[in-house]
């Protein structure tokens, strides 16, 4: 007396269960609206965006370069102005993972630290509205100053950088500043001088490539970190217009004449020999540490370089940070403008249970006290203006300082990849990679990325966004 | 009768009842999701109805993963298979036979367990540390091709798209072949001596006792084998995500990674369960097949 399931009866139960199952729970949650309505408390000119002061308060942190000790003091100053409010910190590398089912269940953290490898994609945040619009805390008195708003605080680009169609929606809370790295110590002991023009560059690259070190240093996984020396270049080339254009997809954006100027002086770094051989297989801790060895001289990368390579830099290295070369002697923009911009996006969800704590959250961060306890505990600017005067910085941090201070206000900076990420982390990426192992010329990668940013402004599932 | 029934209802229900709810609803959720376009961030979506499949059909990024994962699915299986045979019958039955009869070559039992040994990694660790053995300048793999002197031959492995795939496959292989050399081995110690002693005595060589006596006494475990690989094969997601990201540009991309970037970085769950019910379909039909065409009259001892 045997008897045995067969394959098919076995699927048709399958089928069934999963029938049902379909009809119970599901991944897409239900239409739970959560608001803040009951959360509001008095505003008084202590509280003036009306935290409700026993409303506890969740703070997710993204644990990369920054880690989450300083999140925590900026929680325990939090805490000290509102003792009542009970507050629940978490950190994780994985924010999108762990964020997700969070939005789609309408219950998500009050203030979000949305950065890292799997930071949420904010076109996809913003186009479902799942963020609090923070005009209210740019125009709410400044902690220090009550005479002066928050957003009388800020650096340049901050509000612009955060905002899309108009709204402040993130605040980048850390400043960084970037350009081309290079040791100080090693071009003193050499006698080379950093080079303001392109001319001068190439020329300075044959010098040290007679001198046995490899001129520049990339990390080709990461190749877009070459994009940002072209596309600065070209904007100093060209005007802040070149920028806008690529960032509001206009056609032909990225065949300027700007662009294309810029894509050749690089790639004639390839051309001429003047990138480390094997980079392009090196990820930017590689390619970092072998800049930092001294095998290189020169390599593109943000302000938080110093930081994230604090275990392997010699001690006496004096690492420096130069604006991009100009191009020619005409370009539009002085030698001094750099691309500046926030990192770090702090954001406060719209369907939060505390969204006044989570925007009084962001007050709190953007105090000096808030901002100098960052700086000194991770080495980076923050988004608040002149907070890291009177502290002690390293090299890298004090030669970035040195940089925002000789330009004179002219920072800018592009937003096509925070509007459209996918087009700069694998498009541009990819393109650039191939760029410099000459696989593609530079009028060849003008095309490609065009291709590729006329495939985002035809796609109707990709919100547009205009910069003005 | 009806007693033994409910009896084995009672053991049956439980488990039945933790698969459907953890392992067949999120397979029918996926075919739900993938005809809205639902972005992962909001309870919101609308119904779009085939508009995903019909984008998946003109999405060049993904036939390309898809491209790279049918070679693998033709190699991976193949490669782990033959060299999982050979070590296998090496450590079982390769060695002279001499007066205590068929053997395995001397050393066996080690190299039995350094096979093994990379099963024993997660696969996080064997990412990482293979990524750093290709690694240009500081890489072990260039660093031996110096040290015997072929300069020429030291490239920039992941970094070039000639070679990235391969530096994956031939990872996949190392990782999974360990596992593969003591199943075979199993099965090998279940053939009877008597038979390779009786090969030896009309003058088989190795090979000839390997594809005549071996293959044939194990074919079972090998068909086996061919699915389990087959569906590696179509998945490969983290190793490649970890050694290359799918790069350089989308030179090692695979179908896996499409669908986590898709859903993850590009917030488009619809558009991703997509390609994750074509997926399910591909492995579904892979299984099938090999299932069919491997299948073959048992041996009988």
């Amino acid at each position: 007396m045997t008897y045995g399931i067969s394959r098919r009866g076995l699927l048709q139960g399958a089928a069934g269960v999963a029938a049902v199952s379909a009809l119970g729970g599901c991944a897409m949650g239900g239409g739970d609206d959560a608001t803040d309505s009951g959360s509001k408390g008095e505003v008084t000119a202590n509280n003036p965006l009306g935290v409700k002061a026993d409303a506890p308060l969740e703070v997710v942190i993204f644990n990369g370069g920054f880690g989450e000790e300083y999140a925590k003091a900026h929680e325990a100053m939090y805490k000290q102005r509102y003792p009542e409010a009970e507050i629940k910190h978490s950190a994780t590398q994985q924010i999108a993972e762990t964020l997700q089912p969070r939005f789609v269940a309408g219950d998500p953290p009050d203030v979000v630290d949305n950065s890292g490898g799997s930071q949420i994609d904010f076109n996809g945040l913003v186009s479902q509205g799942a963020l609090t619009d923070l005009g209210e805390l740019l125009d709410a008195p400044s902690l220090d100053d009550p005479s002066k708003k928050v957003r009388d605080t800020l650096l340049p680009g901050i509000v612009d950088v955060g905002s899309y169609d108009g709204k402040f929606l993130t605040l980048n809370y850390a400043y960084s500043a970037y350009g081309i790295w290079y040791s100080q110590k090693l071009f003193d002991a050499k006698g080379w001088a950093y080079p303001k023009t392109w001319p001068e560059m190439i020329a300075l690259c044959k010098k040290i490539k007679a001198a046995g070190i490899a001129p520049w240093a990339y990390t080709g996984v990461h190749a877009r970190y070459m994009s940002w020396p072209i596309l600065t270049a070209a904007a100093k080339f060209g005007g802040i217009e070149v920028i806008k254009a690529i960032d509001n997809l206009e056609p032909g954006a990225w065949k300027s004449d700007a662009v294309r100027a810029a894509a050749e002086a690089y790639y004639q770094l390839a051309v001429d020999g003047f990138v480390q051989p094997g980079a392009e297989g090196m990820d930017h801790i590689q390619a970092q540490t072998e800049w930092a060895r001294g095998h290189a001289a020169f390599i593109s990368c943000g302000s938080w370089l110093e930081n994230e390579m604090k275990a392997v830099t010699p001690p006496d290295f004096a690492m420096a940070v130069a604006p991009t070369p100009s191009l020619t002697t005409g370009d539009k923009m002085p030698y001094e403008a750099f691309r500046g911009t926030g990192s770090e996006p702090f954001i406060v969800p719209a369907k939060g249970k505390n969204v006044r704590g989570g925007m009084e959250y962001l007050r709190v961060m953007l105090s000096k006290k808030a901002a100098a306890d960052f700086t000194t505990k991770v080495s980076s600017l923050t988004a608040v203006t002149g907070a890291a005067q009177g502290l002690t910085l390293g090299p890298g941090l004090t030669s970035v300082t040195r940089l925002i201070e000789a330009s004179g206000g002219s920072a800018f900076t592009w937003l096509y990849s925070t509007y459209y990420r996918k087009l700069e982390r694998e498009r541009v990426n990819a393109a650039t990679l191939e760029l410099l192992t000459k696989r593609i010329n530079a009028a060849q990668w003008c095309d490609k990325v065009q291709k590729s940013a006329d495939e985002f402004a035809a796609d109707p599932a990709v919100k547009k966004y205009k910069r003005a | 009768m009806r007693g033994k029934r409910l009896f084995i209802a009672v053991f049956l229900l439980p488990p039945l009842l933790l698969y459907g709810i953890f392992v067949v609803s999120p397979y029918a959720q996926a075919f739900q999701i993938s005809g809205t376009n639902w972005s992962g961030l909001s309870p919101t979506y609308e119904f779009v109805g085939l508009d995903n499949f019909t984008r998946l059909l003109g999405d060049g990024y993904f036939w390309t993963a898809l491209r790279h994962n049918g070679l693998l699915l033709v190699l991976l299986p193949v490669a782990t298979i033959l060299l999982g045979l050979f070590f296998a019958s090496m450590i079982s039955v390769g060695g002279r036979a001499d007066r205590v009869g068929v053997h395995g070559v001397r050393g066996a039992g080690f190299y039995r367990v350094v096979y093994f040994f990379p099963q024993v990694l997660s696969v996080a660790i064997i990412g990482v540390l293979w990524k750093q053995m290709y690694a240009p300048t500081t890489g072990m793999i260039n660093g031996f091709l110096r040290g015997i002197g072929l300069d020429g031959l030291a490239v920039a492995w992941l970094g070039d798209p000639r070679f990235a795939f391969w530096c994956v496959l031939a990872v996949l292989v190392w990782m999974n072949v360990g596992f593969y050399v003591v199943l075979f081995s199993a099965a090998m110690q279940s053939i009877p001596r008597d038979l390779y002693e009786a090969a030896l005595l009309d003058g088989a060589n190795r090979l000839t006792t390997l594809v005549r006596i071996t293959v044939p006494l194990v074919w079972d475990t090998i068909q086996v084998a061919w699915v389990y690989l087959a569906i590696i094969a179509i998945d490969g997601f983290a190793i490649v995500q970890i050694i290359t990201d799918g790069g350089p540009g989308s030179a090692s991309d695979v179908v896996g990674l499409r669908l986590y970037k898709t859903a993850f970085a590009d917030g488009r769950f619809g558009y991703a369960s997509a390609i994750g019910v074509a997926m399910f379909f591909l492995t579904l039909t892979v299984a099938v097949m090999f299932l069919r065409v491997t299948r073959r009259e048992r041996v009988e001892l």
